[in-house]
C-alpha cells in the first residue's frame, strides 16, 4: 500500500502547497513510515470494536441557552484582513 | 517572583524555555499576591506562586503560538479553564514557554522560535514536546509549569530534565482554551520539581468543566492527603514485553535499582504482560495524525494568524500553510489526511482504531493484577540537539514507553530515579496508574522520592 502513495495528491488534499524538494523528502520519509504502520496487518481485529475515545460519555447535553460569546471587534481582532466588521476573503464567485 | 525573573536573567539565553514572558505583569500579579497575604488570605493554596505555561494554552489578552509561525501575531481573546483555576488558586501565571510545534516532536527542535537546550547539558535537547515546560522547571525559572502530553510530551521531558511530569487520566483535566492537537490523546498536566507540588497544582486544575464535553464528571481528591507514604502491600508490575532490549543499559540498571527500592518499601511487584506492545507506536501514529489532520484544518489563514494571500482560497489556503507549518507538522498532517482518505479508512484508519481497543483491554486486564506499572520514561537520555533530526520514524520509536498510556487514557508520571555517569543526564522512571488512579501513583512516587534524594539534585549552570 505504501508503493503507491502520491505525496502531491494527498497534500493537495490537505490544503498544503509543497516545494519540490519538499515533495521529494516528505514522499519518501512518509513511505517509510508508511511501510512501518503496516504491521498493523498482522492482527486479526474482525472481531473488535474501534475505540474513538479512551473514556466514553454519551450525550453530553447543556441547555440550549444564549450565553456570553466573544464581541464583534473581538472575533476580527485577530483576523489576517477585515473590513465593515466582516473577514475579508479572496473573491469566491464571479 | 523577582527571584525567578533574576533566574531567567541569568540563565535563559543559554536555555531559551521561554518564547516570551511579561514580567511587569508578573510582578504586579506578585504585588497583588502579597497585599493578598498580608490580608490574610483563605483558600488560595498556591497563593503567589510563579507558574508557566506552555505556549499551547490560551490565556486572554497575551500571544499564544504553539511553537509555530502560522499563528502570527495572535493575541488569545479568553483564557483557557486551567489558567482560570490556577488564578483562582492564586498562583501567578505567566510566560510563554517553548514546545514543538503543535506539540510535534520529542525534542523541542521543531519549535519555529529555535530549540530549548536542556539545563544538565545544553548541547542536549530536553525533551519534547514541552520542553520549555520542564527546561523552565528544571533550571529554577519558575515553580511549576503546565504542559501537554498527547504521547508522552509531560513525561519523556520531566524525564531528560530531572523533574516531576505527570500525565493526569483523560478527562480529568478541561482542555477548554488549549489548542487542539489529537482530541482522543490530548491533556493537560504538571511539571514541578517534587510530588508534593505536584499533588497541588494537579488538585487546582483538576475537575469536570461545562466548557469542556470530555471532562469527566469524577470528584477531585485532596491530592496531597495520598501522600503519605504508606506502599505497603501495593502492587507494582513489570512489563514483561519491555524488558527485551527496550532501554539503554544505564537507564535499565536506574530502573531496576529503583523496582529493588520499592521492593524494600513494602510494594510487591508482579510481571504482567501487555501483549500488544509492539502495535502502539503503529497505532498513534496513525490516530494522532489523522486527528491532527482534521484539529489543523482550522489554520486556514482566514480568521486569524499569518495569511500568504492566493489567486483564490484553495492557492490561499495552500500558500498560507505550507509558509506557516514547519517540516514535521507537514508530514503529519499529511500523514493524516492519507489515513483518512477515501478508500484507506478502514486499511488504516479503523483498524488503528480497534488495535487501540486491544491495547486498552491489555491495560483493563494488567490492572485487574496490579495497582500500578513501573517502567522507564524514556529508552534514551538526552542526545545531542541535530542528531535525530533527519529520521522522524526513529524519533516516533523513542515515545514506546510512554505512547500506549495516552491510547488507553489512564494517568501516568515520571520522577527522577538517577542519572547517567558521564555525562551525567537524569534518568525517569515512569509510573503509570488506572483511570483517575492518580492517587495511588503520587503515593508510590513520594514514597521512593522521600526516600532517595535524586530530586534535590540541580543541573550546576553557572
Amino acid at each position: 500500500m505504501a508503493g503507491d502513495f502520491d505525496v502531491k495528491y494527498v497534500a493537495h488534499l490537505a490544503r498544503i502547497g509543497l516545494t519540490q524538494d519538499e515533495q521529494e523528502k516528505f514522499g519518501a520519509q512518509l513511505a517509510n513510515i508508511l511501510g512501518y504502520i503496516e504491521k498493523l496487518n498482522q492482527l486479526d481485529v474482525s472481531k473488535i470494536e474501534p475505540t474513538a475515545h479512551a473514556v466514553p460519555l454519551v450525550n453530553v447535553f447543556r441547555a440550549d441557552e444564549v450565553r456570553p460569546g466573544l464581541t464583534n471587534e473581538e472575533a476580527l481582532r485577530n483576523a489576517p484582513a477585515a473590513a465593515n466588521g466582516l473577514f475579508m476573503v479572496p473573491k469566491i464567485v464571479e | 517572583m523577582q527571584a525567578c525573573l533574576d533566574r531567567i536573567q541569568a540563565v535563559e539565553g543559554r536555555i531559551h524555555a521561554f518564547i516570551s514572558y511579561d514580567a511587569a505583569d508578573a510582578l504586579a500579579q506578585a504585588d497583588a499576591a502579597d497585599k493578598a497575604i498580608a490580608g490574610g488570605a483563605k483558600g488560595k493554596p498556591l497563593l503567589g506562586v510563579p507558574i508557566a505555561l506552555k505556549d499551547v494554552i490560551a490565556v486572554r489578552g497575551q500571544p499564544l503560538n504553539c511553537g509555530s509561525k502560522i499563528l502570527g501575531k495572535f493575541i488569545s481573546p479568553y483564557s483557557a479553564t486551567v489558567v482560570e483555576k490556577l488564578q483562582a488558586a492564586g498562583a501567578i501565571v505567566f510566560g510563554r514557554l517553548n514546545m514543538d510545534e503543535f506539540a510535534m516532536g520529542s525534542s523541542t527542535e521543531n519549535s519555529a522560535f529555535g530549540p530549548t537546550h536542556n539545563p544538565w547539558d545544553t548541547s542536549r535537547i530536553p525533551g519534547g514536546s514541552s520542553g520549555g515546560s520542564a527546561a523552565a522547571v528544571a533550571a529554577d525559572e519558575c515553580i511549576a509549569a503546565l504542559g501537554t502530553d498527547t504521547g508522552g510530551s509531560i513525561r519523556q521531558p520531566a524525564a531528560l530534565c530531572g523533574c516531576v511530569g505527570m500525565k493526569p487520566t483523560y478527562g480529568r483535566v478541561s482542555r477548554y482554551g488549549l489548542v487542539a492537537f489529537a482530541s482522543s490523546l490530548d491533556q493537560i498536566g504538571t511539571f514541578a520539581k517534587n510530588i508534593r507540588d505536584t499533588a497541588m497544582v494537579l488538585g487546582a486544575i483538576s475537575g469536570q468543566d461545562p466548557r469542556d464535553s470530555t471532562s469527566v464528571p469524577v470528584a477531585v481528591p485532596d491530592y496531597t492527603a495520598a501522600l503519605d507514604g504508606n506502599v505497603k502491600g501495593l502492587k507494582l508490575g513489570l512489563v514483561k514485553e519491555y524488558a527485551v532490549g527496550g532501554a539503554d543499559p544505564e537507564i535499565q540498571a536506574a530502573v531496576d535499582a529503583a523496582v529493588k527500592h520499592f521492593e524494600k518499601l513494602g510494594a510487591e511487584i508482579v510481571e504482567i504482560s501487555l501483549p500488544h506492545t509492539d502495535y502502539a507506536v503503529a497505532t498513534y501514529y496513525i490516530v494522532a495524525t489523522a486527528e491532527a489532520s482534521a484539529n489543523l484544518a482550522r489554520f486556514d489563514g482566514i480568521r486569524y494568524g499569518a495569511r500568504v494571500d492566493g489567486v483564490d482560497p484553495i492557492d490561499l489556503y495552500c500558500k498560507t500553510r505550507g509558509a506557516g507549518f514547519g517540516a514535521e507538522v507537514k508530514r503529519r498532517i499529511i500523514l493524516g489526511a492519507y489515513v483518512l482518505s477515501s478508500g484507506y479508512y478502514d486499511a488504516f484508519y479503523l483498524r488503528a482504531q480497534k488495535v487501540r481497543t486491544l491495547i486498552r483491554q491489555d491495560f483493563t486486564n494488567a490492572f485487574a493484577k496490579v495497582d500500578a506499572i513501573i517502567t522507564p520514561t524514556s529508552p534514551t537520555p538526552a542526545f545531542k540537539i541535530g542528531e535525530k533530526t533527519s529520521d522522524p520514524l526513529q524519533m516516533f520509536l523513542s515515545d514506546i514507553f510512554t505512547i500506549s498510556c495516552n491510547l488507553a487514557g489512564i494517568c501516568g508520571l515520571s520522577l527522577p530515579c538517577g542519572f547517567t555517569r558521564e555525562p551525567k543526564l537524569p534518568i525517569g522512571l515512569q509510573l503509570l496508574g488506572k483511570s483517575f488512579g492518580e492517587e495511588t501513583i503520587l503515593k508510590l512516587a513520594h514514597a521512593y522520592e522521600q526516600s532517595t534524594s535524586w530530586h534535590t539534585e540541580r543541573p550546576v549552570l553557572t
